[in-house]
């Protein structure tokens, strides 16, 4: 029984059936990829997951409750944070201030009316939002807003807000889409060190093979909404059904 | 200081002595010269209007300024609070406590069910949809809701009223008061050629504004004031990262909903009668146009761009033909002709031209408001003092 438990999703866009009965399985503590080519329904699915879409049918458990009906703050409450495609950080606050907004909401929840407190009085918050931000190597950012930093390091700050909640499954969404070979190599060791360090399970999405072959223990190809295969790394690599999904090579 | 960090604790200062000593700012003409009639703005009337105005850019500024929802019915939860504190003073009291606390409350009900249904949207539909309820108000106190709202003529406080808690003579006309202080008593100061009035609604009006701005600081610096900004900058994050977004909006337009009534109460106050043009969507627009022409999202600049619309509403709109001639009597005839005839549109009716002009000029060249201008006044002087003493020119820039 795994940490995320995805059966017979089907959903249907009009004549498209973008996902057709997914079934899928995120054991505890693995980095599990799910891989495939454009318009396999990766993205989709993933939607379904957090709650941004809900699928026809199927189900979605994580630790044993379903996630479908839910809210997205909901979801997030449960234990799963999402890494998007471009980074979605609070643009307009600073650096601290982003890194101290999911540290609020994981103390706070949903909603807190403190009004007449002092942000900059709350010592704890803002200790271990800089903690936070020296693990990332982020804290000579920490008061410039974060809109100006560059896109690897928006994206260190992103996944840093996700952690900062303690979550127990961390979704990424193409984390090194549109980044430079040296940032995507930085993302890679940033997800290493925190897969050492931290009690968390990762699902990835990826494009770039080199990112999902460095981190991967078990692989999901999707193609067409339909799982082809879900094997190791190794087996996945030679395996001729997924050659022909994806190179298009002739089995 | 007070719960403030040193710059905001010296920004609240500065505002103290401002409002505090306004009567002599404001009338710095003797008042029987030609400048002095014209240009001097330390009357009661206008003073109040200043400070409550600045209440309801302030309390505006929460919602706009922080989380980004430009409401265009603000002028709705003042019209609100005026009818509730109006009917408060003729049914209860003619103290004017009791009636603004009963404007604030009321502005606060009316607000959460407003909010509670346009907040379903964002951006333009939300603009429009607060749009669509001030109209609907204004439209209902003038015609249906005439036996609450005295439709077209609007509410007095006449002869025939008696508040519970008040001892009238039969036939006599309440008066608004403070325990008994009057709002229209005034101290009048002579010094020299100069007349200062010193006016005790206008000090009452100015501390439930220096409060007001208090708070708000108190909003600005909370992690409640951090949510609002993340609300604006990023909502997707924002549910991504466990919070609900809803609420804390909610909360910010009551928060402001509740200084517009604060607002219209205390103009029932100052001078005791309520009247639905006060909910039209000009005056909800004319409260956008004060917060973004003293900056959105800063602290003090929603007060200044009150200050500076109500200052050309009532002191620009006051220059005729005859003042501007008088102005120019010493210029040859030609030439003084040509120049009122050049000034006269942007004076006397044709003020909205000027505030129109200026009002364009501050969005194109300075997006943040008088405050950004202040801003940047200041750096030049700043870094002239950086030759002299360095430790000056830092603390020079303003709030926000």
């Amino acid at each position: 029984m795994g940490i995320l438990e995805v059966k017979n999703v089907n959903k249907r866009f009009g004549g498209l059936q973008a996902l057709g009965d997914v079934n899928l399985s995120v054991a505890e503590h693995s980095v599990h990829a799910i891989i495939g080519p454009n318009g396999a329904g990766k993205s989709t699915l993933l939607n379904c997951l957090i709650g941004k879409l809900i699928p026809d049918t199927g189900s979605v458990m994580f630790d044993g409750q379903s996630v479908l009906g839910r809210k997205p703050y909901q979801i997030n409450q449960m234990g799963i944070s999402r890494v998007f495609q471009t980074p979605e950080i609070f643009g307009e606050l600073s650096v601290i201030e982003n890194m101290m907004i999911p540290i609020f909401a994981k103390r706070d929840g949903a909603f807190r009316m403190h009004a007449l407190e002092s942000t900059m009085n709350e010592k704890e918050i803002v200790e271990q939002a800089e903690h936070m931000l020296e693990s990332l190597s982020l804290a000579d950012a920490r008061h410039d807003h974060a809109a100006a930093m560059s896109r690897g390091n928006k994206r260190r700050l992103e996944i840093g807000m996700c952690l900062a909640q303690e979550p127990r499954l961390l979704l990424l969404d193409e984390p090194t889409a549109g980044m430079a070979r040296a940032d995507t190599n930085n993302t890679i060791d940033l997800l290493k060190q925190i897969k050492e360090e931290r009690d968390i399970t990762i699902a990835i999405i990826e494009h770039d093979m080199h990112v999902v072959f460095s981190l991967a223990e078990r692989i999901t190809v999707l193609a067409q909404g339909t799982p082809l295969v879900e094997d190791t790394p190794d087996k996945i690599k030679g395996h001729p059904k997924v050659r022909e999904a994806y190179l298009g090579e002739a089995a | 200081m007070l719960g403030l960090e040193k710059k905001d604790f010296r920004l609240l200062m500065i505002v103290v002595v401002l409002t505090m000593l306004a009567p002599f700012i404001l009338n710095p003409f003797p008042a029987e010269s030609a400048l002095g009639e014209t240009f001097n703005a330390g009357y009661p009337d206008l003073m109040q209007r200043f400070v409550i105005f600045g209440i309801f850019a302030i309390g505006f500024n929460i919602l706009f300024g922080l989380t980004g929802y430009l409401s265009f019915g603000h002028a709705a939860f003042l019209g609100v609070g005026s009818y509730a504190a109006i009917w408060m003073m003729k049914l209860v009291t003619l103290n004017v406590i009791p009636a603004i606390i009963m404007g604030v409350i009321f502005a606060g009900i009316f607000a959460l069910a407003v909010g509670y249904i346009s907040l379903r949207r964002s951006g333009i539909y939300f603009s429009i949809l607060t749009l669509a309820f001030a109209q609907m108000s204004y439209a209902l106190a003038y015609s249906v809701l005439t036996p609450i709202t005295g439709g077209e003529t609007g509410l007095q406080i006449k002869a025939t009223d008696s508040p519970l808690l008040s001892n009238l003579e039969p036939g006599e006309i309440g008066r608004a008061n403070l325990f008994g202080m009057d709002m229209r008593t005034s101290f009048e100061l002579g010094v020299g050629d100069w007349l200062f009035t010193f006016n005790s609604g206008y000090y009452i009006a100015a501390v439930f504004m220096l409060i007001s701005f208090y708070i708000a600081i108190r909003i600005f610096r909370s992690p409640f004031g951090t949510m609002l900004r993340a609300v604006k900058s990023n909502q997707t994050r924002m549910y991504y990262t466990g919070l609900n977004a809803r609420p804390y909006t909610l909360a910010a337009f009551v928060i402001s909903g509740m200084y517009a009534g604060l607002a219209g109460g205390l103009l029932v106050a100052m001078d005791t009668q309520a009247g639905p043009e006060r909910m039209f969507w000009t005056a909800s627009g004319e409260v956008v146009l004060m917060t973004i022409l003293g900056g959105v999202g800063t602290l003090i600049g929603p007060v200044l761009g009150a200050g500076a619309i109500k200052y050309m509403e009532n002191i620009l709109s006051k220059i005729n033909k005859d003042i501007l001639h008088e102005w120019f009597a010493i210029l040859p005839d030609g030439i003084e002709d040509f120049l009122v005839t050049i000034i006269y549109p942007f004076v006397g009716k044709g003020w909205h031209l000027t505030l129109g002009l200026i009002f364009m000029a501050v969005v194109i060249f300075l997006p943040g408001g008088l405050v950004e201008g202040g801003q940047r006044i200041a750096r030049l002087f700043g870094r002239k003092k950086t030759k002299g003493d360095g430790e000056e020119a830092t603390q020079s820039t303003p709030a926000e």
